[in-house]
């Protein structure tokens, strides 16, 4: 059995989904705006009502209680939230290591959440979803706000993330170029349905 | 001390003054004229009706009669708090929040001070339960209403950060945690301002009705402190149970935030 797997997954929009990821492995997701991307993501970490079945390893997103699912299936989505006013509110332990390789220090856990700049939180938001160690990264254009420095090594974060811990990742990606760097594997999203993206 | 009976002149004196109220509220385009005038007219006509149905209702002390009033009470209650929301449950939930959180806040406080504080005979004594149970409804509504309508705006307006909780693998009673808390307290902050108001910038109306009608001030005092703090209990339950269902009620069984409930 696959590492990560959608059974006739089907999210609005979307003609319903066979697809088995390996573990270690990168899937990119391209397509034109609301052809139904992040609608797909939302619904493999179960937060929109839909139907067909995932599992990851051995646990079947139906029958897992919510919370631990999501916590396996990690959303980064596109635009972050948060909830409280500083930034270690929102992270469950402090990694200096982890905090490093995005440029930020442990000075950083008592920032303000309302001064960050949308970079500042768009990197902050993917440490406090890594710290969680999910097994499949849900990315929605992870680096939409990033500067180009930032961008190499947000890459790279994630890149090193999926190498050592074995997990997998949908990474949903306007950038041609960026899928091609960082997928194992891409699709396009075609009237409702994938369809493999070709890179030379 | 007899009680001055007011005639229907005496009490047109006082509608002549709302209509030159909605008379400015016109000239100053306030545009609030209409609803003022058919607020007004709503008061005068369901207290004369009220007054009407509790004069045969005494004279019978009918229980089932009685129990029909308080229940038509409650349910008028209940489409109250409904309808001074912003964003209502669909559905049934709607008026069923708000009718089940009124029974909790005003049917049981009322039959238990009934039975226990002030111990009447026979307990339906409509000259005590329908008074007592007015009371109840009618201020603890608005706490009620309150802590509902900020508890689904709350949710509606900060969706990202309770999905974003969720993302995370927070449970639902973690990711609406905090607005809970919030709406609980707005909720409750006017009946605890109303009794530390109380006697001081405030005389209540239950006592002031019981002075008029020639009631030592201290035998009122007493009636007003029990009636305050019952309304304050009351009112704590109520919105406890208000917002605590309509919290359970914004999520599914798979624990999803459900905005698409709210109309």
């Amino acid at each position: 059995m696959a590492y990560f797997q959608l059974t006739r997954f089907k999210s609005r929009g979307l003609e319903p989904i066979d697809l088995s990821v390996d573990a270690g492995e990168c899937i990119t997701l391209g397509g034109p705006s609301g052809c139904g991307k992040s609608l797909l993501l939302r619904a493999i970490a179960d937060l929109d009502p839909h139907e067909g079945e995932a599992t990851i390893e051995q646990c079947i997103q139906s029958q897992a209680p919510p919370p631990k699912w999501r916590r396996q299936a990690g959303l980064l989505s596109a635009e972050s939230h948060w909830w409280a006013d500083k930034v270690y509110d929102h992270l469950p332990v402090s990694d200096p290591e982890l905090m490093a390789a995005l440029g930020f220090s442990e000075a950083t856990n008592e920032w303000e959440i309302s001064r960050l700049s949308s970079g500042e939180r768009q990197r902050l938001a993917l440490i406090r979803l890594l710290l969680g160690k999910p097994k499949l990264l849900l990315l929605d254009e992870p680096t939409a706000n990033l500067d180009q420095a930032s961008i190499g090594r947000v890459e790279s974060l994630i890149m090193a993330y999926l190498k050592n811990s074995r997990s997998a990742a949908l990474w949903v990606s306007h950038d041609p170029k960026q899928r091609e760097r960082v997928g194992d594997r891409g699709f396009q999203i075609e009237s409702g349905i994938l369809v493999p993206e070709i890179w030379i | 001390m007899d009680l001055i009976q007011l005639t229907p002149l005496d009490l047109s004196i006082a509608a002549l003054l709302v209509l030159g109220l909605a008379g400015i509220s016109w000239r100053m385009r306030l545009g609030v004229e209409r609803r003022l005038l058919i607020a007004a007219s709503r008061s005068v006509i369901q207290l004369t009706l009220l007054g009407l149905v509790l004069k045969t209702l005494f004279d019978q002390s009918n229980p089932l009669l009685i129990g029909a009033l308080a229940l038509f009470m409650l349910g008028m209650a209940g489409y109250e708090v409904m309808a001074r929301q912003e964003r209502k449950f669909s559905g049934f939930w709607g008026m069923g929040i708000g009718t089940l959180s009124m029974f909790i806040s005003s049917f049981s406080i009322t039959l238990l001070a009934l039975n226990l504080v002030v111990r009447v005979e026979p307990w339906y004594t409509p000259q005590y339960l329908i008074p007592m149970l007015g009371m109840l409804l009618g201020n603890t509504m608005s706490g009620m209403a309150i802590a509902l309508d900020n508890l689904t705006q709350s949710a509606w307006q900060q969706r990202g950060a309770i999905e974003a909780r969720l993302m995370l693998g927070h449970t639902w009673d973690q990711a609406i945690g905090d607005l809970r808390r919030r709406a609980l307290r707005a909720g409750l902050i006017p009946i605890i301002n109303a009794m530390a108001a109380a006697g001081v910038v405030s005389l209540p109306g239950m006592m002031t009705g019981q002075i008029l009608a020639g009631s030592p001030p201290l035998e009122a005092a007493k009636y007003q402190i029990m009636i305050l703090l019952l309304i304050a209990v009351g009112t704590g339950l109520g919105a406890i149970a208000a917002v605590s269902l309509g919290a359970f009620r914004l999520f599914d069984k798979r624990q999803r935030l459900r905005l698409d409930r709210l109309k």
